[in-house]
């Protein structure tokens, strides 16, 4: 008797401890939303907003451009290997170590993927700092997170998909491509938003990579030309970038309202990208569950 | 009458284990074919031969002969053609996380058909057969996982025979059943084998009774007797396929 109200006692108190720790942390992300989408409006002033040289426009289009790219390489490729990992490695050694490389890969200083991307997409190539050597540098970031997500995705799917489908003579591609992969891309998806907002907020490795400077030519549709916006080999600063380097070379006497205002901008970005991905995400659940 | 199936001294081993010994069957075309035996006795591994699903595992090491039609599934046919004319139902219904449509689609499409009303022909069809048209033909474009347990198996069955197998191989496909759902897929058996040849791997002796021509008793890999339902229900001639049947052990 005594040994039960005891318990119930325990009981009530752990409860309220989760309570208090998650209300704390809610707490703790409104106030830093608030504080820093705040101080970005106070110093807001509406040059900022606009596609110049003092504005953050560019670095701002630079960003998603970048977040694109990057996507571009590491959505595929990372999936891919997500795929190999969970339905053709054999288990074995080889695989074991594949699978640490790819975990080892993820946890790497980014600093040290910056100067890595300088040393090969720059030096090597012989290039100036440009869009798709910043978008290979963070994908070597964000690659083993959408890697890993598909190859856990993939591995949780029934054993009756595989069956069901071998059954009816589908090949074992034709059963990843029209059963497996398709079943598993909601939470592949989850996997892109997390590598997405790595891209969104990633500066170190871009540092040496994409660049610090941007010069756009908004009339200039020529993709060869290094002021068309659209071209990839252009140098490309990105918000992230603009932030660090406004607070650390105040270049401007009002460049701590600038980099206000750039984080402001940034925070509301990835929130709405990862809101946006997620609602996809669970339309797409529906669609496969089959909702009332 | 010709058999559709023609196993003779079929030998199995999963590595050491020595799963199937010796077996050898004829299977009847357009008969409903039973098998019975307690878990573990190899009925489940024998009705996977017969479509080269065991392949999938790792370790399985097969010797005889397994004719369809005259052919030898393992030596003169390859495994994608054998299983789109040997359809199987599981003990799981497992409709793919697609819409009802799409579940019965899948196979037709496997086999490069493209073309809308040939597709819209051959869904309808299968869905008849299956006995689930009227169930669902109003949300062909919902999704297969809303339907209830029965339906998700006579869907299962409606996507095997849109493949247009002649054969259908069914491993339990009742044991996970409610009472009501499980006469409706002994119904619809009784009513396939018109068209199709079945064998059934069963848990359920009076299922086993009540709808098949024909019983094989599985028992440690062998099969210690087969013959015509009636018969062995009413005069097993191996005192074990009496004590089985009666319930003395299994």
């Amino acid at each position: 008797m005594k040994a039960n109200e005891k318990a119930k006692r325990v009981d009530r108190v752990m409860t309220w401890i989760f309570v208090a720790v998650a209300g704390f942390f809610i707490l703790l992300l409104i106030a830093f939303a608030l504080l820093v989408i705040g101080r970005g409006i106070a110093g807001f002033e509406p040059y900022m907003l606009s596609f110049t040289r003092d504005g953050i426009g560019n670095q701002l289009f630079n960003t998603v451009y970048l977040v694109v790219l990057a996507l571009l390489f590491s959505v595929p490729l990372g999936i891919a290997t997500g795929v190999y990992l969970a339905e053709y490695a054999k288990p074995g050694k080889v695989t074991h170590f594949l699978s640490i490389c790819i975990e080892t890969l993820s946890s790497l200083p980014s600093i040290v993927v910056g100067l890595f991307g300088y040393l090969v997409f720059i030096v090597m190539v012989g290039a100036q700092w440009n869009l798709v050597s910043g978008a290979l540098a963070v994908s070597i970031l964000n690659l083993p997170l959408i890697a890993t997500t598909t190859k856990d995705a993939m591995e949780s799917m029934p054993k009756g998909y595989r069956m069901g489908s071998m059954g009816l003579g589908a090949t074992h591609w034709q059963t990843i491509r029209r059963v497996l992969l398709p079943a598993c891309m909601p939470r592949i998806l989850t996997g892109i938003i997390l590598a997405a907002g790595r891209v969104f907020g990633e500066a170190a490795a871009l540092l040496y990579t994409a660049g610090m400077s941007t010069d756009i030519n908004w009339s200039n549709w020529d993709i060869t030309s290094p002021t068309c916006p659209l071209n990839p080999f252009r140098p490309g600063e990105t918000l992230a970038l603009h932030i660090w380097a406004s607070r650390t070379e105040a270049i401007r006497p009002d460049a701590a309202q600038i980099a206000n205002f750039s984080s402001a901008v940034l925070l509301i970005l990835v929130f709405a990208f990862s809101i946006g991905a997620r609602v996809l995400g669970r339309r797409m659940e529906r669609k496969l569950a089959g909702g009332k | 009458m010709e058999s559709k199936f023609e196993v003779s001294k079929l030998n199995l081993h999963y590595g050491q284990f020595h799963a199937l010994k010796d077996v050898s069957l004829s299977i009847l075309p357009h008969e409903v074919t039973a098998l019975i035996g307690p878990s573990g006795c190899g009925k489940s591994t024998f009705l996977k031969t017969l479509n080269r699903m065991n392949d999938l595992e790792e370790g399985v090491v097969i010797d005889g002969d397994v004719l369809l039609d005259g052919k030898d599934v393992y030596k003169e046919m390859d495994a994608i053609s054998l299983r789109q004319r040997v359809g199987m139902v599981f003990q799981q219904p497992n409709p793919f996380p697609k819409s009802i449509y799409e579940n019965v689609a899948y196979g037709p499409k496997l086999q490069g058909i493209r073309s809308k009303v040939k597709l819209d022909e051959i869904v309808e069809n299968a869905l008849r057969g299956a006995a689930i048209w009227d169930e669902v033909k109003d949300r062909l474009k919902k999704s297969a996982l809303g339907l209830s347990g029965g339906q998700q198996q006579r869907l299962c069955i409606a996507r095997a025979l849109a493949a247009g197998p002649d054969v259908l191989l069914m491993d339990e496909p009742t044991s996970a059943l409610d009472p009501i759902s499980t006469s409706k897929i002994e119904e619809l058996c009784t009513e396939l084998k018109k068209d199709y040849t079945i064998v059934m791997v069963t848990h359920n002796m009076q299922q086993a009774a009540r709808i098949s021509d024909r019983t094989a008793f599985f028992l440690l890999g062998e099969v210690i007797e087969y013959s015509d339902t009636d018969q062995m229900f009413s005069m097993p001639k191996d005192k074990r396929t009496e004590d089985y049947i009666t319930g003395r052990f299994g």
